[in-house]
């Protein structure tokens, strides 16, 4: 027995190292200036599948990204990591999505790969904040989904069941649900294994066909020798998702306005620590909500 | 988030030097391993390709788990109960990291399960390690032990040991005793075979030996009753698995905190003999501790880099006259000297990595078929200078690690003196690397031959008809009078034919050698990337003539007669 295990991964920029160049005037974000990283939470995400792949021999973790061409780095860096293989969903039409229309065109390439498991990503991605994909794919496939995982602490094969330690507030709790099941997992759980020596030589060569063409590797006779090598794309066409719900068409999230916030004290008072200021600060404090 | 490999261009720079093409050329055997194994380089390109990845994943795990649970781990430290060691947790965590990340038996050969990595690389890594954390080279480096057991064990030993060290299991070398240190002939742990179960039995106590509690041990013993010098012992491979050999105490350190340093008792232990009898220390081991004095040349060279590291942030910070400290002439005199040092022993190390890949390879070529008579030959040049220079990168590069830790609190002043800052925990690591695997006055007694036979100076004179870039030139003439003064100097010692006189300025001419062979590296270097190397080289240069001046100075003037004067009172 075996678990099918596809792990929801996102490249995002690195905007835990913001320069004062990280956005451009428009006030949108300067994706050159910023490193394209695997998604930090999406990395727990990863480490829990591949301990789930350690405990049950024979299961497979297969990453799917949904990006534009240079995404496919972020299957590699799984596949170095301990993944099998990967999809890459790729399209001008995709472009542009909200949440909506990133978790429709998700579900839809998980309906292709069909047989799974467990779905598995991080809480949310540090461009977007939003924590809202990994429920909203759970909900279009009709699935049960644990948010803010700290663990999963077991499957049981033959009763299709999960159990998992999540983060509530306050503390944790322990809950267990049916198979198939989408989960999310916080920054706070596992930090993901290194990448191997091994895997890394295995796979340094695994490309998209659309990198083939643009690169001319140096192996080309691996591809047919490799199969692994060879890394999916799929477009709106292959997981036949209907264009009115993808990239900009689909979203009905709307940027009004962007402002540029500068955060600054305007004012500033001096407590001097009696009972009475102590006192003050707390009805301050509880009064705007700040603490309480 | 740091990267210790890639914050760092010297290190590629050293990687892609030329004679790795020949070096990844033997290795690879013409790369005939690529349809056996999915992870083997299919040419030269690909396996360099390869070793620049899996050192920037060496470089990752060090700057985001090693470096930053290393004050952690000196502060912890392993602890011993009931016979068996328990790591610090950040130790164990490291651990764990390097495991999951493939790194054990990185130049042991595939069919093991190891990345058959040459020894740059491999020490490369090495290097990267220490920086971040140099107690934990030792665990990391005792994959060395794994070296010696390939050699020289049998091929059922290979496959039953050196998997596991592929897969993680550690090693350990077990030398030294309570009264057989820099002195090994002593060694009195009894070996006597069990006719009944076919095997050897091992008694008696070793000291301070390096993660004592390892998976697989390699003892030296002494295996024929009633010999009392080297002739007498013979190597033995303990498997912890078998039981016999418990941890009495472990050593409470000044430095390498994380390093369990253990006292071990053998009580009837089970052992197999590895290799012949009576081979153990006159060649086992000495084999053993040369990849050893290779380890600790870059564990030195790791510390060198930290110390540089946090004196130039320190001295870029710290503003005293209204000004940072770094413009002060009297700072960025002890700041280039230390980049210097650093620059130049790095340079040995890689210079004496590459010499002993060579060769290393045509031996283990040589198990395979006869090796031609070229090969023959090449095998017999870089064996003789990886010989001759482990011992001045060990002995040189531990001197300017504890030079450099030293002058990196300087550069700290009172601060540096405090538990706060990483330099304290640099220069109580360093200290040990100039005295474990020999000392340094034991690097002399190594090294002293090859002056007094002229083999450095042959090498060094081959360094000097070796082109360099034009504006290094002025310093190449100064290496030559550097290397003339080393002559002269050495023609001095050997005419006088006094044995004590050439023991008492066998260091001062030791270190007249390698002052001029890192001079020399440091323009090659310079030479290929001089945006990296320029500034060391003429820094260096300048320091190594003031050197090689004094000693040449204090030779020249000393007679054998002045001796009276230093003899033990």
């Amino acid at each position: 027995m075996s678990l099918k295990i596809v792990v929801l991964a996102k490249q995002v920029p690195d905007t835990r190292n913001v320069g004062k160049d990280a956005m451009t005037a428009e006030g949108t974000v300067n994706r050159s200036a910023l490193p394209a990283i695997f998604n930090p939470e999406d990395l727990n995400a990863l480490e829990q599948a591949l301990r789930l792949k350690d405990r049950h021999p024979g299961s497979t973790v297969t990453i799917l990204t949904m990006g534009p061409g240079r995404a496919a780095s972020i299957i590699r860096e799984g596949l170095f990591r301990g993944a099998d293989g990967g999809y890459l969903l790729t399209d001008r039409a995709f472009a542009g999505a909200d949440t909506l229309a990133t978790s429709y065109a998700l579900s839809m390439a998980i309906r292709k790969i069909k047989d799974y498991d467990i779905i598995i990503g991080g809480r949310q991605a540090i461009d977007g904040d939003t924590a809202q994909v990994g429920p909203q794919v759970a909900e279009k496939l009709g699935l049960t989904q644990i948010t803010y995982a700290e663990e999963i602490l077991n499957v049981d094969e033959a009763a299709r069941r999960i159990t998992v330690k999540r983060h509530i507030d306050g503390g944790v709790e322990t809950v267990e649900g049916p198979l198939p099941i989408v989960v999310t997992v916080n920054g706070s759980a596992a930090p993901c294994r290194p990448r191997n020596a091994k895997l890394v030589q295995k796979y340094k060569y695994a490309l998209t066909p659309t990198e083939k063409a643009q690169e001319a590797p140096a192996h080309p006779e691996l591809y047919d020798q490799r199969p692994y090598l060879n890394l999916v794309e799929w477009s709106v066409a292959d997981v036949e998702a209907d264009l009115a719900q993808c990239g900009l068409s689909g979203s009905p999230t709307k940027v009004k306005t962007i402002q540029n916030i500068v955060f600054q004290a305007k004012e500033s008072k001096t407590l001097s620590g009696s009972d009475a200021d102590v006192e003050g600060l707390i009805v301050e404090l509880l009064a705007n909500h700040t603490i309480g | 988030m740091a990267n210790f490999y890639t914050d760092t261009p010297e290190l590629k720079h050293h990687l892609n030097h030329p004679l790795m093409r020949r070096i990844v050329e033997l290795k690879e055997r013409n790369y005939a391993d690529k349809d056996k194994y999915d992870y083997v380089p299919m040419d030269f390109e690909d396996a360099m390709d390869s070793y620049d990845r899996v050192l920037e994943i060496v470089g990752e795990l060090c700057g985001d788990i090693i470096a930053p649970n290393a004050e952690g781990v000196d502060h912890e430290g392993p602890t011993v109960a009931k016979g068996r060691v328990t790591y610090a947790s950040g130790t164990q965590a490291n651990l764990d990291a390097a495991r999951k990340a493939g790194l054990m038996g990185m130049a042991m050969p595939r069919r093991f399960g190891g990345l058959n990595f040459p020894i740059v690389p491999y020490i490369m890594a090495a290097d990267i390690v220490s920086r971040a954390d140099a107690g934990f080279e030792n665990l990391w480096g005792l994959q060395d032990c794994a070296e010696t057991l390939y050699e020289f064990g049998n091929e059922d030993q290979h496959q039953r040991f050196l998997t596991r060290v592929c897969q993680g299991e550690t090693m350990s070398m077990d030398l030294t005793e309570p009264d057989a240190g820099s002195d090994l002939q002593s060694v009195m742990l009894k070996a006597t075979y069990d006719e009944k179960e076919n095997c050897w039995r091992l008694n008696g106590v070793k000291r301070f030996i390096t993660n004592g509690d390892s998976d697989i041990h390699l003892v030296l013993a002494r295996s024929e009753e009633g010999t009392h010098d080297g002739r007498g012992l013979s190597m033995f491979i303990y498997d912890k698995r078998d039981g016999g050999v418990d941890v009495r105490r472990i050593e409470n350190k000044m430095g390498i905190k994380g390093s369990p340093t253990c006292e071990l008792v053998y009580k009837n232990a089970k052992a197999e003999l590895c290799g012949d009898r009576k081979l153990g220390l006159i060649k086992y081991v000495m084999a053993l501790m040369n990849g050893a004095r290779l380890g600790i040349a870059a564990q030195s060279v790791g510390l060198s880099q930290a110390a540089y590291n946090e004196a130039l942030a320190y001295a870029r910070d710290r503003k005293q006259f209204g000004k940072a400290i770094i413009n002060f002439p009297a700072v960025y005199d002890m700041l280039s000297a230390m980049k210097a040092k650093l620059d130049a022993s790095r340079a040995l190390l890689y210079e004496t990595a590459r010499f002993v890949d060579v060769y290393k390879a045509l031996d283990d070529i040589a198990r395979e078929r006869k090796l031609t008579p070229e090969e023959r030959q090449e095998q017999k040049k870089y064996a003789k200078l990886a010989d001759s220079f482990t011992p001045l990168a060990k002995g040189m590069g531990s001197e300017y690690a504890n030079q450099n830790t030293y002058d990196c609190i300087q550069i700290h002043g009172g601060s540096g003196f405090m538990k706060d800052y990483t330099c304290e925990r640099l220069y109580r690591d360093a200290r040990i690397t100039s005295i474990y695997e020999g000392t340094t006055q034991l690097q002399t007694v190594a090294a002293i031959r090859y002056v007094t036979t002229g083999a450095y100076l042959a090498q060094i004179r081959t360094y000097e008809a070796a082109a360099c870039a034009p504006g290094l030139e002025s310093l190449k003439v100064r290496l030559k009078e550097m290397a003339d003064k080393f002559e002269a100097a050495t023609a001095r010692v050997n005419e006088l034919k006094d044995q004590e006189f050439q023991d008492f300025v066998a260091r001062r001419l030791v270190e007249m050698a390698a002052f001029t062979i890192m001079g020399h590296l440091l323009v090659q270097e310079a030479t290929t990337a001089p945006e990296l190397f320029t500034r060391s080289a003429n820094v260096y240069v300048r320091y190594a003539e003031a050197e090689i001046g004094k000693h040449a100075d204090f030779i020249a003037k000393f007679r054998p007669e002045d001796l009276e004067s230093y003899r033990k009172q």
